[in-house]
């Protein structure tokens, strides 16, 4: 009897060590992402110099002397980001405000888990259908070659909305029923209740789901490769028929063949899409924290 | 109808804008799924599924048991470390502990990371620094880091659904806690669970940026895991920038969106499963 609760306290004690262990992988994960990012990124950028190869405009890497300076692919992915901002959260918050207020119960169970499927299609397929479908109905309404800043912000608008619904929809339900309540109580119509009363309670939730809009697009990769044209120019928002290349998309485009100094150069632009991220994830959570409030 | 004509216009408005964008979202779906579904139908031929790939036949068939080898290792890797961690945090964490708050933040920053980086890292570490070289290895290991968060996320929402009468009836009873978690708090949070690796295998079955650089892109059935190898995902995106293989891509898409949209109506049917 002893033995066998003391190999059981034993067990406990081994799996509870295990447990513990498990939890760390996470923050080990973090850990070596971090390390390797920089220790792989940050020498080129030092050795190009930081301010050559984050402002300068001329990302020639097969020429000699060769040039690595990323400033186009930075603006390319504000740009491209920018645009699906615009296509996708004005349509995603509508659609949320639909789903969560508006919508009739039977055609909720039907749309819900079709936008889950929305979310669930792969980049690759948004890729191809964007490379068939909205490449030449961009050349065929607007002219120019049909890759383009336009393009590749039409489909990121499509691929972000999934996600501005869902976290848009969630803070849109937790906003307390009495506000809606007292709206109509004092006059409202549902429509005045609902985008005047309740949307405007759930503010930083909404602007969460546009936050997390943002991460999504800016570290999209195949599908807006597969649209976008990506030429490494400077552009201007004007010239939105024409091809550009995100930092993303020049990762994954020159990492099959680069070596050396070039290879450095995007893991750098890795480095720098990262430290993007991160800061998108601080503004995230700072916004859901005040949305717990 | 006459419930309609009776708003003021500017109420008119909104109802109408609001069922117009949910209805655009309804119907870009629609839109994609049937269009590729009816350019891609007439390409699943017998001979997309041969045994060999070449580019006669440029079958999907190693790409398709390569995914599922892929999936197999990467949850092999990522389950139980999700899913010991989430019961860390539930069930043995103190409440509030600093430790809990650091996990809490670096989850949510891995699944804030974008494919791509985890493709760099994964070819940094794994293939470079490791030498495992392009290997479904390599790509497993990077796509187990990549749905951690999703797994220990899920993982801790259902067992904290566990209601707490279960836990306290165990130990009323003599088990220990180990007993508990296993024998009671597990097998009551399961569907929840395995709602979540499902999703899991969606992002596994969806990836191409993280295993282009990771697991590499050749079209063979891998006879070892050190062995690259390409996943459907891949062999689309190789297909389609081709370009000479337009059809075979729309094939293989069909196969992928098949796949995802049972993935999606299992993960759904199992939620559901919790919540009565």
């Amino acid at each position: 009897m002893t033995t066998s609760t003391n190999s059981g306290k034993h067990r406990e004690q081994i799996m509870h060590i295990v447990f513990t262990l498990s939890a760390l992988t996470a923050i080990v994960a973090v850990g070596l992402i971090c390390v390797f990012l920089f220790a792989g990124g940050v020498p080129a950028m030092l050795e190009i110099g930081v301010l050559k190869f984050l402002l300068g405009k001329d990302w020639s890497p097969t020429d000699t002397p060769a040039s690595f300076e990323i400033f186009p692919m930075i603006i390319a992915s504000i740009y491209v980001t920018t645009g699906a901002i615009l296509f996708g959260v004005p349509i995603g918050i509508f659609t949320a405000a639909f789903m969560a207020k508006i919508c009739p119960k039977r055609l909720y169970a039907f749309l819900k888990p079709t936008i889950s499927l929305l979310a669930g299609i792969p980049s690759v397929v948004y890729g191809f259908f964007g490379m068939v479908v909205l490449v030449p109905l961009v050349r065929t309404w607007f002219g120019g070659n049909g890759s383009s800043m336009l393009t590749a912000s039409l489909l990121l608008g499509i691929m972000i909305l999934p996600t501005v619904i869902g976290i848009a929809e969630t803070s849109l339900r937790a906003v307390p029923e009495e506000l809606y309540e007292g709206a109509v109580a004092l006059g409202a119509s549902h429509e005045r209740a609902v985008f005047f009363i309740v949307i405007p309670a759930a503010k930083s939730g909404v602007m969460a789901a546009v936050v997390l809009g943002i991460g999504r697009a800016i570290g999209e990769t195949m599908a807006v490769k597969m649209v976008a044209g990506n030429q490494a120019l400077l552009r201007m928002p004007k010239e939105f028929l024409k091809g550009l290349r995100t930092l993303t998309a020049n990762v994954v485009i020159e990492m099959g063949y680069a070596e050396g100094l070039h290879r450095d150069a995007l893991v750098a632009t890795g480095v720098v899409l990262f430290v993007f991220i991160l800061l998108i994830n601080l503004v995230f959570s700072l916004l859901n924290r005040r949305s717990a409030l | 109808m006459k419930q309609l004509s009776k708003k003021k216009p500017f109420d008119l408005f909104l109802c109408v804008f609001t069922w117009l964008c949910a209805g655009t979202t309804f119907l870009v779906l629609v839109f994609i799924i049937s269009h590729i579904i009816t350019r891609g139908l007439p390409y699943l031929k017998p001979s997309i599924f041969a045994l060999k790939y070449n580019s006669e036949n440029v079958s999907l068939f190693p790409a398709l048991i390569s995914t599922f080898i892929l999936v197999v290792l990467s949850l092999l890797i990522a389950v139980p470390i999700g899913v010991f961690s989430a019961i860390y945090l539930v069930e043995y964490a103190k409440r509030g502990s600093r430790l809990v708050k650091v996990v809490r933040v670096t989850a949510e920053t891995l699944s804030g990371i974008p494919s791509i980086v985890y493709g760099l890292f994964g070819m940094l570490f794994f293939v470079i620094r490791l030498e495992w070289g392009m290997s479904i290895l390599s790509g497993a290991f990077t796509l187990s880091i990549m749905i951690l968060p999703l797994i220990m996320r899920t993982t801790e929402e259902s067992l904290k659904a566990v209601p707490d009468s279960y836990r306290e009836g165990a130990f009323g009873l003599g088990a220990g806690k180990l007993r508990t978690v296993f024998y009671i708090v597990l097998p009551s949070a399961s569907p929840g669970i395995l709602a979540g690796i499902i999703l899991s295998v969606g992002r596994i079955v969806g990836e191409t940026a993280a295993l282009l650089y990771t697991a590499g892109s050749i079209a063979r059935i891998p006879t070892t895991p050190m062995a690259s190898a390409r996943t459907l995902a891949i062999h689309m995106y190789a297909l389609s920038s081709e370009g000479l293989y337009t059809g075979q891509a729309y094939a293989t898409a069909v196969v992928l969106l098949a796949m995802v949209i049972g993935i999606n109506l299992l993960s759904e049917y199992l939620a559901n499963k919790i919540v009565k």
